[in-house]
């Protein structure tokens, strides 16, 4: 008997992104036991600031130990399932949400659900916005995993919206009505637009005109915007962090556009907690946030860590500390990777934002194809030992960008994938120029 | 065009049901000892309260793993909020099975590699779903059972429930001919049958699977070539006999089960959690084990979308891990619900109300109260489920809302409310009861002279 969505492929894990994880594991880079392995460079995690996590910690046994001033709230918390989530979390998520966004709007807890990560939150607004059949469009490069989480068990499809670096990647009018075109003529039917603001895999912010011109095709279209905002506070550099609710607001905009503006956000990226699974949606619409809520049964976040997280965030003088030290490190980080990349040769996309860098490497090909482009990711993999994932498993559609992290590593090994990568280029280019 | 989806705004998240209704009507004016003791008691709630101490003490002796601190005093804080690998955390996974092993008798083995964890037995049953079964196809599910499942595995997958109607004749236990009927029903409605999902110990019936209903439903999948879910969800809370059989336990015992081309091992799944034996339903952690290789890889994709808390694995590996404890845990906490049990069903026994005779699981009794119905209908059960409600003020679930084929049933939870509130509850009861008895003119029931229905434990 067949096991459709069980045997099939459009989990979307063959791709090399995942490919790259596997050949790392197999043979992880070690400063001392394996000086020669695979350094990642694949992962968008935030390593930079576990110490003051941990000092918070520290300073706060009781929250660990599930008791306020020495009482224990074990049993309540063990007992609470409710899927409206912990009263105490939501309003400190709205207040951080609040913050990041320069305190341009006011967020209202009952408008938030929390599900257990944004992979979760993405698929159920997939779920409330789309049947099977019909389709989002998505700007290009974007992250793999979309396409197992909006796609795999929805029935939903993915329209791409083409970005060159003829421009910098951003959006434009034009090429949003293209990938509507695009889209009819592939009778799909489209609800809306997922993009995701900072930008994986650029690094880099919206501006205030991609902004609008994504909110004037969603009124034109009658469509959704559904904003992942994952990285919002991952923002290290001007421009500062501009985010769709702000734009709205601006505007002036009248209710039914409200209507149709859904935020992702997860404390995955910006506190590095991706374990403790804490995500959420933010709509206005509140048909969306009933359903939501419900279906968020099938992702609820632990009630242990609910208080964990409500506890932390309460305290503001950490969470403002915390915010602006990691960015400050982010930013630092950042500089190393683009200045070492410089070194060997090597642009990136200036970036204000993320985890990683969008890096030019199309003049190492040796012919501008997708087959070029998979040949260096490989020589990269096997003969730099360095897990970098290529611009084709984001859907590029350019040959020859490459997204590098840079927060996941300390900075010896970070130093150490630079030197490689020099190395590797010098070579390179050598031989390039001797044939 | 429309704006939301199908799902969105259609009805089949099951949420109109009664089960739910009866909860808001608790919410809005729950039972406190002191601050509202003419408040609605909540007895629709299958929650284990009973022993929380034993897990609180054991909290206070291991301060050092809610530190996110290994043995040694190590901080592995770090380790652990990067720890989102949907393998799921190694050493929890081997206390988990060992766990599920131990309440089985040690009966049988789990192995690690087969087993997915999820954030609670939800996502578990849907993911099934969503592994074995297309939109439109359907599985076979004896009534009674848990109302939520109208929702877990219908509304997403698109795939459809068809009942096994059980009857109080055998108290309610599977057989043969209802299979066919269920099968032959699913026929003339065009749906595909993929399998059988069963509660074992049954919500709501709160009794364990004979052996012989167990190989009912092995013999049923193999002739038909279908798979069979086992929820295993209450397996910790068997307190008297005939004690826990497994469905793992069966295909073991059997030796007829070789035959390579679809191996009958492949079809059958189990689905735990820790939120009743435990009493940790915040907490989310439940599992699907599988023999299924394929079903295992997939299962494991889909449970990203609602992963277990590393924090929550770590904690919970180290209690688990803890063999002296989870031996002691496991039999205090059965001596304690049975006692709990007996007391409600004493309590029961002065109101003149009879419960399943089988019941022997669970943190609830399967309770008859067809005698005190106006007629031997749905809407005369209604009726007493509004009047317990808002007269006697118990919130219980009334079979209809589980599906029950025969007015007159309701599920009552007893392990979540102290003693004295379940006093309380059985005061208001007999009060009301009698009440009803006296000015009742039904009398069906022969029985009713001596005041106890037919089917009194």
């Amino acid at each position: 008997m067949s096991l459709r969505k069980a045997g099939q492929d459009s989990h979307g894990q063959d791709s090399s992104y995942f490919l790259g994880w596997q050949e790392y594991e197999k043979n992880p880079y070690h400063p001392i036991q394996n000086p020669m392995g695979i350094i990642q460079m694949g992962l968008a995690e935030n390593q930079l600031s576990f110490d003051l996590l941990k000092l918070w910690l520290r300073r706060n046994p009781d929250i660990v130990g599930l008791k306020k001033n020495g009482a224990s709230l074990f049993r309540e918390l063990a007992l609470f399932q409710d899927y409206h989530g912990l009263p105490a979390l939501k309003n400190e998520l709205v207040e951080f949400m609040e913050k990041t966004r320069g305190s341009e709007m006011k967020f209202a807890p009952e408008k938030l659900v929390l599900t257990a990560g944004a992979t979760p939150a993405n698929e159920i607004l997939v779920f409330c916005l789309a049947d099977p059949g019909e389709a989002f469009i998505l700007p290009t490069p974007y992250y793999p995993g979309f396409n197992r989480d909006l796609k795999w068990r929805t029935g939903v499809e993915i329209v791409p919206m083409q970005c060159s670096s003829s421009n910098g990647f951003r959006i434009t009018s034009s090429a949003l009505e293209q990938a509507y075109q695009q889209a009819q003529k592939m009778n799909l039917n489209v609800k809306g637009v997922l993009v995701t603001n900072p930008s994986n895999p650029l690094g880099i912010t919206m501006t205030r005109s991609e902004l609008n011109h994504l909110v004037d095709f969603a009124i034109h279209k009658n469509i959704h915007i559904v904003s992942d905002e994952i990285y919002s506070g991952t923002v290290f550099a001007s421009p500062k962090f501009v985010s769709i609710t702000g734009v709205l607001k601006e505007r002036n905009s009248d209710n039914n556009i409200w209507n149709r503006i859904h935020i992702v956000y997860s404390l995955s990226k910006d506190l590095g907690i991706p374990g403790f699974r804490v995500g959420m949606i933010y709509s206005n619409n509140e048909r969306v946030v009933s359903a939501a809520t419900k279906m968020s049964s099938f992702g609820l976040v632990s009630s242990q860590t609910q208080y964990l997280v409500a506890n932390l965030l309460m305290d503001k003088k950490f969470t403002s500390k915390y915010m602006e030290e990691t960015q400050r490190r982010l930013k630092r980080r950042k500089e190393m990777l683009v200045c070492g990349l410089r070194n060997a040769g090597i642009q990136c996309l200036k970036s204000n934002a993320g985890l990683f860098c969008w890096v030019d490497m199309r003049h190492l090909l040796t012919s501008a194809t997708f087959e070029a482009e998979k040949e260096l990711w490989i020589k990269i993999l096997y003969h730099v030992g360095l897990n970098i994932s290529p611009g084709s498993s984001f859907h590029c559609c350019e040959p020859g960008w490459f997204r590098l992290c840079f927060a996941n590593m300390s900075e010896d090994t970070l130093k150490v994938a630079m030197q490689r990568m020099k190395a590797f280029t010098h070579s390179t280019t050598f031989l390039l120029k001797a044939s | 065009m429309k704006l939301l989806s199908t799902k969105a705004t259609c009805n089949s998240h099951g949420q109109d049901s009664s089960y739910f209704l009866g909860w808001q009507e608790y919410e809005k004016n729950p039972y406190d000892e002191v601050l509202n003791p003419e408040g609605i008691i909540q007895m629709g709630l299958a929650e284990n309260q009973l022993s929380f101490d034993l897990l609180e003490s054991w909290l206070d002796r291991n301060p050092n793993v809610a530190g996110f601190k290994s043995n040694d005093g190590k901080s592995i804080f770090r380790e652990l909020a990067l720890f989102q690998d949907y393998h799921g955390l190694p050493s929890f996974k081997k206390a988990l099975v060992d766990f599920m092993a131990e309440i089985r008798g040690n009966k049988v083995t789990f192995d690690p590699n087969h087993i997915v964890l999820t954030a609670g037995s939800t996502p578990a049953n849907e993911t099934l779903m969503f592994c074995l079964a297309e939109k439109g196809e359907a599985f076979l599910l004896p009534t009674p059972y848990y109302p939520g499942f109208d929702r877990d595995l219908k509304w997403r997958t698109g795939v459809e429930i068809v009942p096994i109607q059980c009857t109080s004749s055998n108290n309610f236990q599977i057989t043969e001919p209802a299979l066919q009927l269920a099968y032959q029903e699913a026929k003339k409605r065009n749906l595909r049958v993929k399998g059988v999902l069963v509660t074992n110990p049954s919500n709501p019936l709160g009794t364990t699977m004979s052996r012989s209903e167990l190989n009912l439903l092995i013999d049923f999948i193999k002739d038909k070539n279908i798979h069979l879910i086992s929820d295993e969800i209450y397996s910790g809370t068997v307190y008297s006999s005939p004690g826990f059989v497994s469905v793992m336990e069966i295909l073991k015992e059997r030796n007829d089960l070789e035959d390579c081309h679809a191996p009958v091992w492949d079809r059958v799944h189990v689905v735990y959690s820790l939120s009743k034996d435990l009493g940790l339903p915040g907490f989310r952690v439940g599992a699907i084990y599988s023999q299924n290789d394929v079903v295992v890889e997939a299962a494991t994709k889909m449970s990203s979308f609602g992963l277990v808390s590393s924090q929550t694995q770590y904690l919970l590996s180290a209690m688990l891990g803890d063999k002296k404890f989870t031996k002691s845990y496991i039999s205090e906490n059965q001596k304690r619900l049975k006692r709990r049990q007996r007391m409600f069903v004493s309590g029961l026994q002065k109101a003149g109300i009879g419960c399943l005779k089988t019941n022997n699981a669970g943190l609830f009794c399967w309770v008859d109260m067809s005698h005190l119905l106006h007629s031997n209908t749905f809407e005369a059960e209604m009726e007493l489920w509004k009047k317990i409600l808002y007269e006697v003020r118990l919130n219980i679930s009334p079979g209809s809302s589980c599906h029950c084929a025969e007015p007159g049933w309701f599920r009552m939870c007893f392990a979540n409310m102290s003693e004295d509130t379940l006093n309380l509850a059985m005061k208001r009861l007999k009060a009301f009861a009698a009440a009803e008895f006296n000015g009742s003119s039904c009398s069906k029931k022969v029985t009713l002279q001596l005041g106890f229905p037919a089917i009194v434990s």
